[in-house]
C-alpha cells in the first residue's frame, strides 16, 4: 500500500515488520521519532515486543546485547553522541557475534553541539565490526531494515548491522512509501531468528570469555572473515528482496548513468538525490557523467568500486565527514582500492561538505564537477566556507 | 552431605584461577548453590570474570555472560526482557554480578537504571574495597585510611581519605523491594539472604563483603576471620531492607575494637607506626561506633 | 572457522584445569574430633571439600585444592592440619 510517511515512521514500520522481541533506546535528536513510533506500536498492541526505555545509550546497546545473547531479535536506534557512547558496546556486540540491528539517524558530532545531519558519527564506528549500510531515501530505509535483520542473523555472518539514515533530511521528511502488507511473505523472507549458541539453562554456555593472546587474534580473524563473507549475504538479501517485493536499490553499490561516464560522483545517503538531479541536467547538456552510490560502507565494496571506476577519468567524492589530520575518509578508501588494483589513471578528488546540517545545493554539486576537472587528488577539501568565521 | 562426585557438579566449578583463599569465589559458590541451575548470570569485567572464564575454560555451569565493565545490570535487564517476551521468565533467576568498582563507580548508572525500571534481577556486588583485578587501585568503596596503589600512605597521607560510599543506602533510595548486605564470613546468613532475594519479584541488591588476599595483604587462611571481624567491629554492618525500611540487622555478638581487624591487614599497616596513626585508628573506631549506633548492632 | 574461539566456552570446562598445583601446603583431615559442622565445606573457596555430617568423615580433592588453609584455620575443633607439599 502506498502511504505518505515520515522517514522515522517508515523506519519504525520497517522494524515492526521484522517483529523484534526486545527494543531498547535512549532519546536523542533526530532518532526520537523512530523510537516514539515504536513505543506507540507496542502500547497499541501492534507490535508484541518488550520496549525498554533506558538511562543511556550505553545501556540501550547493553540491553539489546543481553537480550540478543538469549537468542531473540533485538533492535535499537541512536545518533551522534549517543552512537559514540554506544561504541564500546557495539565493539562488544560484534566481538561476541550477536545479530543486533541499529538505526543511526546520522548527525554531526559535538563540539560545537549541532543536532543536524552529517555522517561524522557513522565514521566513528567504522572499525567496530558492525556491517554499515546507508539508505538513500525513506523507501529504501523502510526496506533496508528487513534486509538488515536478514544479514545480521545469517549464521555465517552473526554481526550487528547499522542502518544509516540521514537525520532530519530523511527521518523528519514525509515521502511516499510503499509498505509491505503481507506479513506471511515477510516471515518467509525473514524467518524466525535461530541462534546456535545462546544463553539457555538447558545448554549453559559461557559468553564473553577472556581471550588470551593465544586466541584473541584468531577470534578477530573470524570476525574479519565473517564481515568479508557478509558481502555475499548483503547481495543475496537485496536480490531476494527484489524477487519477493519488487524493489531494488543496488547491492553493495548502485550505479546511475554510469555507462560511458567519464566523470563519476561517489556519495552515500540522501545527498544522492540532489546529485542525481544535477547529473540528469548535465547529461542533458551532453556531459558524460554518472553516479556511484555506496550502499554498504562496511564491508567496503572493493570489487564493485574498482569495476565501476577503473575506466573513469575523474572521480568526485562528496563526503559529509572529515578525518582531521588526514582528509576525506571515503575518498581515501576509494583511492586505496584503486591503488591496490594498480589503477593510476583515475583522478580522485574528495570534498567535504554538508557538515552539521548545511544544505548541499545543486550549485555545490555543479561546482564540484567543474573543480574536479581542474584539480588533482584533492583530499577532503572544505566546500563553501564563510570567510568571516575563519 | 556432599560426595566427591558431587563436588564436580557444583554450578561454580573447581578449576578457576582465583587466588588461594579468595573470598569472592567462596561467595560465588555459596550464592550459585542457592540459586540453582535455573539461573542466568552476568558478570562485569573484573577478577571474577577473568579467573572463571579463561577461554576455553569456564567455571560456570549456568548460562553466563560477560560484556563490559559498566553494563552488567543493563545486560541483565536485556536478559530479563528476552525471557519475559518469550514466556520463559517463570522459574528462571537473573543474576547480575559486579565488583565494587563495577557496581558503585563505573556501573552505577546502569545499575540505577535497572533498579528504577525494577527488572526482576538480583544484583550482587562483591565488595573487596578496591580495583583488585587491575592491581589494588582505590574505588568508591575503598574504606577510610586503606592503602591502595592510587591512595597510598606516605609522609603526607594515611591512605584513602574518603569513607566508603553508602552503596546499600543508594540501592534503598530506589525503593527496590529488597536490599541486603552479607559477608563471606557468615555463609548461612548469606545464603538465607540469597534465598529470600530469589523469592522476591523485582530488583534486588545484595552486597557481600569479600576479603581479598593480595589487595588487603594478609595470609590466605584469614579470609573468613577478617570477614567476621569486619562485622564484629561494626565496620561492615549486615542488614536487610525492604524498599526504604531496614527490616533486620545482624547483631554483633561481642564487640571487637577496630584495631584487631586493622592490624591483620597490610593495607592498614601504616596506622600502626606512630601516635598520628593511633589518632587515625580512633577515627576508624568512630566510623564503627556510628554504624553500631545507626543500625542498632548491639 | 571456529565461531566460538575466544568468546564462548563450554559449561564447567575449567574442571580440566587442575589448580592443585597452586598449593604450597595442603590440609590433612584428622578424623578425630570432627563434629560434622560442615564449615570446611562452606568456607572452601574452591569447593573441593566433601564429606558427610553423619559419618563425620570429610576430605578434600588435592587435584584442585590451592592450600589456602581456611578450613584448618576455621575448624572449630582443630581437626584439620596444614602440611607442606613436597614438590
Amino acid at each position: 500500500m502506498k502511504k505518505v510517511l515520515e522517514g522515522s515512521m517508515a523506519i519504525a514500520e520497517g522494524v515492526r515488520l521484522a517483529e523484534p522481541h526486545v527494543i531498547s533506546a535512549y532519546p536523542i535528536t533526530p532518532q526520537t521519532h523512530i523510537v516514539e513510533h515504536l513505543s506507540q506500536m507496542v502500547a497499541d498492541g501492534d507490535l508484541k515486543a518488550e520496549f525498554i526505555m533506558v538511562e543511556s545509550e550505553h545501556s540501550a546497546a547493553s540491553v539489546v546485547l543481553g537480550a540478543g545473547a538469549c537468542g531473540v531479535r533485538t533492535y535499537t536506534a541512536t545518533a551522534a553522541q549517543g552512537l559514540l557512547y554506544m561504541e564500546e558496546v557495539i565493539y562488544n556486540i560484534a566481538g561476541m557475534r550477536l545479530p543486533v540491528v541499529i538505526t543511526v539517524a546520522n548527525r554531526a558530532v559535538s563540539a560545537p553541539i549541532n543536532i543536524w545531519n552529517d555522517m561524522q558519527d557513522a565514521m566513528a564506528i567504522r572499525d567496530t565490526g558492525a556491517v554499515m549500510l546507508v539508505a538513500e531515501n525513506n523507501q529504501e530505509a523502510y526496506d533496508m531494515h528487513l534486509q538488515a535483520f536478514k544479514i545480521a542473523e545469517n549464521r555465517d555472518v552473526m554481526l550487528p548491522v547499522v542502518v544509516n539514515v540521514d537525520g532530519f533530511v530523511l527521518t523528519h521528511t514525509f515521502e511516499v512509501v510503499e509498505t509491505i502488507d503481507d506479513i506471511e511473505k515477510v516471515r518467509q523472507y525473514l524467518p524466525p531468528i535461530n541462534m546456535e549458541y545462546k544463553l539457555d539453562v538447558e545448554s549453559p554456555y559461557s559468553f564473553g570469555t577472556l581471550g588470551e593472546p593465544s586466541v584473541y587474534t584468531e577470534s578477530r580473524y573470524n570476525l574479519y572473515n565473517a564481515m568479508n563473507y557478509s558481502r555475499n549475504i548483503i547481495i543475496d538479501s537485496a536480490k531476494e528482496f527484489k524477487d519477493m517485493f519488487g524493489r531494488f536499490y543496488g547491492s553493495l553499490t548502485d550505479s546511475y548513468k554510469m555507462d560511458d561516464a567519464q566523470t563519476v560522483i561517489v556519495a552515500m545517503g540522501s545527498v544522492l538525490g540532489t546529485i542525481k538531479d544535477v547529473v540528469d541536467e548535465l547529461r542533458e547538456s551532453g556531459k558524460k557523467i554518472g553516479v556511484l552510490k555506496i550502499r554498504s560502507f562496511r564491508p567496503f565494496p572493493e570489487e564493485e568500486i574498482v569495476s565501476a571506476l577503473k575506466n573513469v577519468k575523474n572521480v568526485i567524492v562528496a563526503e559529509k565527514a572529515i578525518c582531521p589530520g588526514k582528509g576525506g575518509i571515503l575518498s581515501v578508501e576509494i583511492r586505496d582500492v584503486l591503488y591496490k588494483h594498480k589503477i593510476n589513471s583515475v583522478n580522485v578528488n574528495g570534498y567535504t561538505l554538508g557538515l552539521g546540517g548545511r544544505d548541499i545545493t545543486p550549485r555545490n554539486i555543479y561546482d564540484l564537477v567543474l573543480r574536479a576537472e581542474k584539480e588533482e587528488n584533492v583530499d577532503g577539501e572544505f566546500i563553501g566556507l564563510s570567510q568571516q568565521y575563519l | 552431605m556432599l560426595t566427591k562426585e558431587e563436588t564436580y557438579n557444583q554450578l561454580f566449578t573447581m578449576g578457576h584461577t582465583g587466588c588461594s583463599g579468595c573470598a569472592q569465589s567462596m561467595a560465588v559458590k555459596l550464592i550459585t548453590e542457592v540459586l540453582g541451575k535455573n539461573t542466568i548470570a552476568t558478570s562485569a569485567t573484573g577478577c571474577l570474570e577473568v579467573f572463571s572464564t579463561r577461554w576455553p575454560e569456564s567455571s560456570w555451569k549456568i548460562p553466563w555472560i560477560h560484556s563490559l565493565f559498566e553494563n552488567s545490570a543493563a545486560v541483565a535487564s536485556g536478559i530479563e526482557a528476552a525471557l519475559k517476551i518469550t514466556g520463559k521468565k517463570g522459574g528462571i533467576t537473573v543474576l547480575a554480578q559486579g565488583g565494587d568498582g563495577g557496581t558503585a563507580d563505573i556501573g552505577l548508572q546502569a545499575l540505577s537504571g535497572m533498579f528504577e525500571r525494577n527488572h526482576d534481577v538480583l544484583y550482587v556486588c562483591y565488595d573487596n574495597g578496591a580495583y583488585m583485578n587491575t592491581g589494588y587501585q582505590r574505588s568508591g568503596l575503598t574504606p577510610f585510611d586503606a592503602y591502595t596503589t592510587t591512595s597510598p600512605s606516605g609522609k603526607e597521607s594515611f591512605g584513602n581519605q574518603r569513607p566508603k560510599k553508602y552503596m546499600p543506602e543508594i540501592a534503598m533510595a530506589h525503593r527496590i523491594p529488597y536490599t541486603a548486605v552479607a559477608s563471606a564470613g557468615y555463609p548461612l546468613d548469606l545464603q538465607k539472604k540469597v534465598k529470600k532475594a530469589k523469592s522476591i519479584i523485582g530488583a534486588k541488591y545484595l552486597q557481600v563483603d569479600v576479603p581479598c588476599v593480595p589487595g588487603w595483604k594478609y595470609e590466605p587462611k584469614y579470609s573468613v576471620k577478617l570477614a567476621q571481624l569486619a562485622v564484629q567491629t561494626g565496620l561492615y554492618p549486615l542488614f536487610e531492607a525492604e524498599y526504604d525500611k531496614i527490616i533486620s540487622v545482624k547483631k554483633i555478638s561481642k564487640k571487637v575494637p577496630v584495631a584487631e581487624y586493622l592490624k591483620l591487614q597490610g593495607r592498614f599497616k601504616h596506622l600502626f607506626r606512630d601516635d598520628a596513626g593511633k589518632a587515625e585508628i580512633e577515627k576508624i573506631q568512630k566510623i564503627a561506633d556510628e554504624n553500631i549506633e545507626h543500625f542498632g548492632l548491639l | 572457522m571456529d565461531f566460538k574461539a575466544g568468546i564462548i566456552a563450554m559449561p564447567g570446562a575449567a574442571l580440566s584445569n587442575k589448580t592443585g598445583s597452586f598449593a604450597n601446603e595442603i590440609p590433612v583431615y584428622q578424623h578425630k574430633a570432627c563434629t560434622g559442622c560442615n564449615l570446611c565445606i562452606y568456607f572452601c573457596p574452591e569447593g573441593v571439600v566433601y564429606g558427610d555430617k553423619k559419618t563425620k568423615i570429610y576430605d578434600f580433592d588435592s587435584d584442585y585444592c590451592k592450600g589456602c588453609g581456611i578450613c584448618a584455620e576455621e575448624c572449630p575443633v582443630d581437626d584439620i592440619k596444614m602440611v607442606l607439599v613436597e614438590k
